[in-house]
């Protein structure tokens, strides 16, 4: 069975399903939570470059170079905010995480 | 099936496998090593598809950068992994649930429409341009989205100054020194020169006040 454009697409299709899975799965646990989010941003990825080499547009493949730049800022920043919050709280349970209720 | 077709689909089952893995180890920092894994065989995808700069791309920032940074963090926390797993059973047939319905609507959609795009099929792009990938991309950034490219710099620099901004901390009463105190410091406020007379006038002596 040759791989077309389809079989790239279900890879980035089941990448995002783990991402959200992931999300859903690992409620509490703030690092793993950071990790679905990178899973979700490379099936996208994933996604872009095959849709550039199949259809021949570089736009794609430039778009992924942008995503991968704001995707390291986001989890730099993420990083630094959970760094932040052990600093404070000595623990980064998500479910504890709830001084704007009060 | 020839050689490609294999790798991809070898790449393919690494990548989702090492995703399955991230989401339901215990340990953060397997997780970490599985994430790795992961970009790793994406990388090998996408350089299977003739997207050279990208995949090496991924590799030197993802696994190079991000995931060196993921590892620190992780290994920085004294995290108590039991407490952070309560719920795992308990969203685990929500979790996957969703995500099958999702995973399985989603290639619905795709197989609707059968490819006509094959990799044997299609030339590669850069090459019938008769560039190399790097330059073909190269020459999309710098000319029609070299604004864009400017803009994602500034979003670098505003994301460091915020990470080291949101990571820097002042702490009272360490006694450390200050190399700026140390360098602008001057003699003359260090040491005061007092002036003062050499010799005193002697006292007036007590035998001319004789009787």
């Amino acid at each position: 069975m040759t791989v077309t454009l389809n079989h790239y697409l279900v890879l980035g299709a089941i990448l995002f399903a783990i991402g959200v899975a992931g999300i859903v799965i690992n409620r509490k646990n703030l690092i793993i939570l950071l990790m679905s989010i990178e899973l979700m941003l490379l099936a996208v990825n994933v996604n872009f470059v095959a849709f550039s080499r199949f259809l021949g547009d570089a736009a794609g493949q430039v778009f992924v170079f942008f995503i991968l730049t704001v995707a390291a800022a986001e989890s730099a920043i993420g990083l630094a905010i959970l760094v932040n919050l052990f600093r404070n709280r000595r623990d980064i349970n998500v479910a504890d995480i709830d001084d704007l209720k009060h | 099936m020839n050689f490609p077709d294999i790798a991809f689909y070898l790449f393919a089952a690494v990548t989702s496998l090492a995703a399955l893995g991230v989401i339901s180890v215990r340990n953060s920092v397997h997780a970490a090593l599985l994430l790795v894994l992961s970009f790793f065989s994406t990388a090998c995808l996408w350089i299977l598809l003739q997207a050279e700069f990208l995949g090496l791309v991924l590799i030197l920032v993802y696994v190079g950068a991000v995931m060196v940074l993921f590892l620190f963090v992780v290994m920085m926390l004294d995290i108590n992994a039991e407490r952070l797993r309560e719920g795992f059973a308990k969203y685990l047939p929500v979790g996957l649930a969703v995500a099958v319905v999702m995973a399985a609507e989603m290639i619905l959609l795709i197989s609707a429409h059968p490819s006509q795009h094959a990799v044997a099929g299609a030339a590669d792009p850069a090459g019938a341009a008769g560039l190399s990938n790097t330059a073909w991309i190269s020459q999309a950034l710098f000319s029609q989205y070299t604004l864009p490219f400017e803009v994602a710099a500034l979003i670098l620099t505003v994301a460091v100054v915020a990470a080291i901004l949101l990571t820097l901390r002042r702490r009272e009463g360490v006694k450390t020194q200050n190399p700026g105190d140390q360098v602008r410091v001057r003699a003359a406020d260090r040491m005061r020169i007092v002036k003062m007379a050499s010799s005193k006038p002697a006292a007036p002596s007590l035998l001319e006040k004789g009787p």
